[in-house]
């Protein structure tokens, strides 16, 4: 194992969100839901929020640390940290660059946060409204290609062409999360299930996504407080270490909306990434107990779970179905809190709660002894990133 | 101007007051599809860059390429994200890649019957949509079947 790893060295020591809104509807300003998730996080660990001196967030998150550290009146502030690029491509990357401050001593307590109040700011899913348009955007928008959604259909599209898979797959991927919704009181769709004739009758959005195969948008914010190892022990939740940690992309790939010149266009980007995360871990695909995976839309799953290495792409069909991929019995349960899709769009930083409550035996869908936990964030986006936590039965 | 594939109200392509871009969208007002090229190495690029990627010079040459290519992927829009599209779904966006220049790949729209069956590796041509009434002009890259389907 090499010595420059972040292995066994931090924990997460507490996890918080706020309620969760569908988009438009917090009765909150956005700076308030992430002060509020903020403190819930430090609330769940047990320590004062005048001890955190650092923060990282990602996607060009609005609320910037200065402004938190001096709304906090948080001692000191000695890291601040942003994700660049790839919107919810960033969640892991966030908790990676936390991780590495910890370890390499600029920080003691660093906290990653996300918020966000789509009323207050524009929405993802719409088109610019700009008169004219220069560089890549000027080569799509035009062209009606303008949403998340449609720039990145053609990446499934190709993908599932390539090794003739059917619609069934990306079925399986958004039953899965509303089932888990179902048992989850936070989730935004708790008490609304998701059955195969509602989605196969459900509207397309951009094909080969249906209405359920899309993220939702929603209003919240989330936060997760980050120590040292040793320190994690000391408080009062069950620690969960990082076991590994990567971000990244392959060959050129090119930043959305230019995606479509990507060489590797049919990939989520985790092939790189998921290999060095899996090589700093010490762990392989087949010692993960329970994945949480960012649905920004099914077909990113779909690829993510073949790049890191669940199951090969002509097994597709088979391995993604529905029984397989629910908590407490499936092969592989994934987003087991409802995800993006179901619980609540908070840019993916929800999954990565959830990956820690897995191993503390907190989860409204838990794995039983679950000691390997995956989060996946953003994938199609670049960069991507991923970490894998463990019970300290796997250390 | 002939129809457009899409309706009027979409945001105006224009170059980068830097130029970048200004050869491709000069190019296709002429009805010239023109993509990047590394002059010493013959590696093509797209879209357009500063500096070629494979050598790092930032002499890259202009070249004219034949507008024509293969369906490399595709989708087919439903839901409008745009007010001026709220009336012209269903559209197809092709990604057309290019492989007598370096597989390059360009996005544009599939014309013909906006319901049609979409294959992977069919051959497509380029279609230069003009719009002249447009402030200011421009031209736009489109896609049409050449084996006969689609129309």
């Amino acid at each position: 194992m090499s010595e420059r790893s972040l292995r066994g060295k931090v924990a997460v020591a507490g996890v918080g969100e706020t309620a969760y809104y569908r988009h438009g509807q917090s009765p909150d300003p956005e700076f308030v839901l992430c002060l509020k998730a903020i403190l819930a996080a430090c609330e769940d660990a047990g320590i004062d929020p005048r001890d955190i001196d650092g923060f990282a967030s990602y996607s060009n998150d609005r609320n910037d640390p200065p402004s938190l550290a001096t709304a906090l009146g948080t001692h000191e502030l000695r890291f601040s940290n942003m994700q660049w690029g790839g919107g919810g491509g960033g969640g892991a990357g966030a908790m990676a660059n936390a991780a590495a401050a910890i370890v390499g001593g600029l920080a003691d307590c660093v906290v990653v946060y996300r918020a966000l109040a789509q009323g207050q700011f524009g929405r993802f899913g719409q088109g610019p409204r700009a008169t004219t348009l220069t560089g890549d955007l000027a080569l799509t928008v035009p062209y009606g290609q303008m949403s998340p959604a449609q720039w990145y259909a053609p990446k499934a599209m190709r993908f599932m062409h390539e090794h003739a898979i059917g619609q069934e797959a990306l079925r399986a991927i958004a039953l899965a999360s509303y089932h888990h919704a179902q048992a989850n009181p936070r989730a935004v769709m708790y008490g609304r299930p998701l059955t195969e004739k509602t989605y196969d009758e459900s509207r397309w959005i951009t094909e080969p996504f249906h209405l359920y195969d899309c993220c939702q948008e929603n209003d919240g914010a989330a936060a997760i407080v980050l120590v040292s190892a040793e320190r994690a022990r000391d408080l009062k939740q069950t620690p969960a270490y990082v076991l590994g940690a990567a971000i990244g992309a392959g060959y050129r790939v090119h930043s959305t909306p230019a995606g479509f010149a990507t060489p590797d266009l049919a990939s989520s980007h985790f092939k790189e990434v998921a290999r060095h995360m899996y090589a700093m871990a010490g762990v392989g695909p087949a010692d993960v107990d329970v994945v949480q995976c960012y649905e920004n839309f099914t077909g990113g799953v779909l690829m993510a779970l073949v790049e890191h290495g669940f199951f090969a792409p002509e097994e597709a069909g088979e391995f993604l179905k529905l029984e397989n991929l629910i908590a407490p019995t499936g092969r592989l349960p994934l987003n087991t809190s409802g995800g993006n899709l179901a619980e609540c769009y908070m840019h993916g930083l929800e999954l990565q709660i959830e990956a820690v409550r897995q191993l503390r035996g907190q989860s409204t869908s838990q794995v039983p002894d679950a000691e390997v936990s995956l989060a996946v964030a953003g994938p199609m986006v670049t960069p991507v990133s991923t970490i894998l936590f463990g019970a300290e039965a796997v250390l | 101007m002939s129809q457009a594939y899409l309706p009027p109200g979409l945001p105006i392509p224009v170059p980068e007051r830097n130029g970048l871009s200004a050869p491709f969208w000069k190019g296709v007002r002429e009805e010239r599809l023109k993509v990047q090229r590394n002059p010493r190495t013959g590696v093509y690029q797209w879209p357009p860059q500063w500096i070629a990627h494979d050598t790092q010079t930032f002499d890259v040459d202009w070249v004219e390429v034949e507008p024509r290519g293969v369906i490399y992927s595709w989708t087919r829009v439903w839901h409008p994200v745009h007010p001026a599209l709220k009336d012209a779904c269903p559209y197809i966006a092709v990604v057309v890649e290019l492989p007598h220049a370096g597989r390059v790949r360009m996005l544009g729209n599939l014309l013909g019957d906006p319901r049609q069956e979409v294959v992977i590796g069919a051959p497509v041509a380029a279609v230069f949509e003009h719009h002249n009434d447009a402030d200011p002009p421009f031209t736009l890259v489109q896609w049409r079947r050449t084996d006969g389907e689609g129309s």
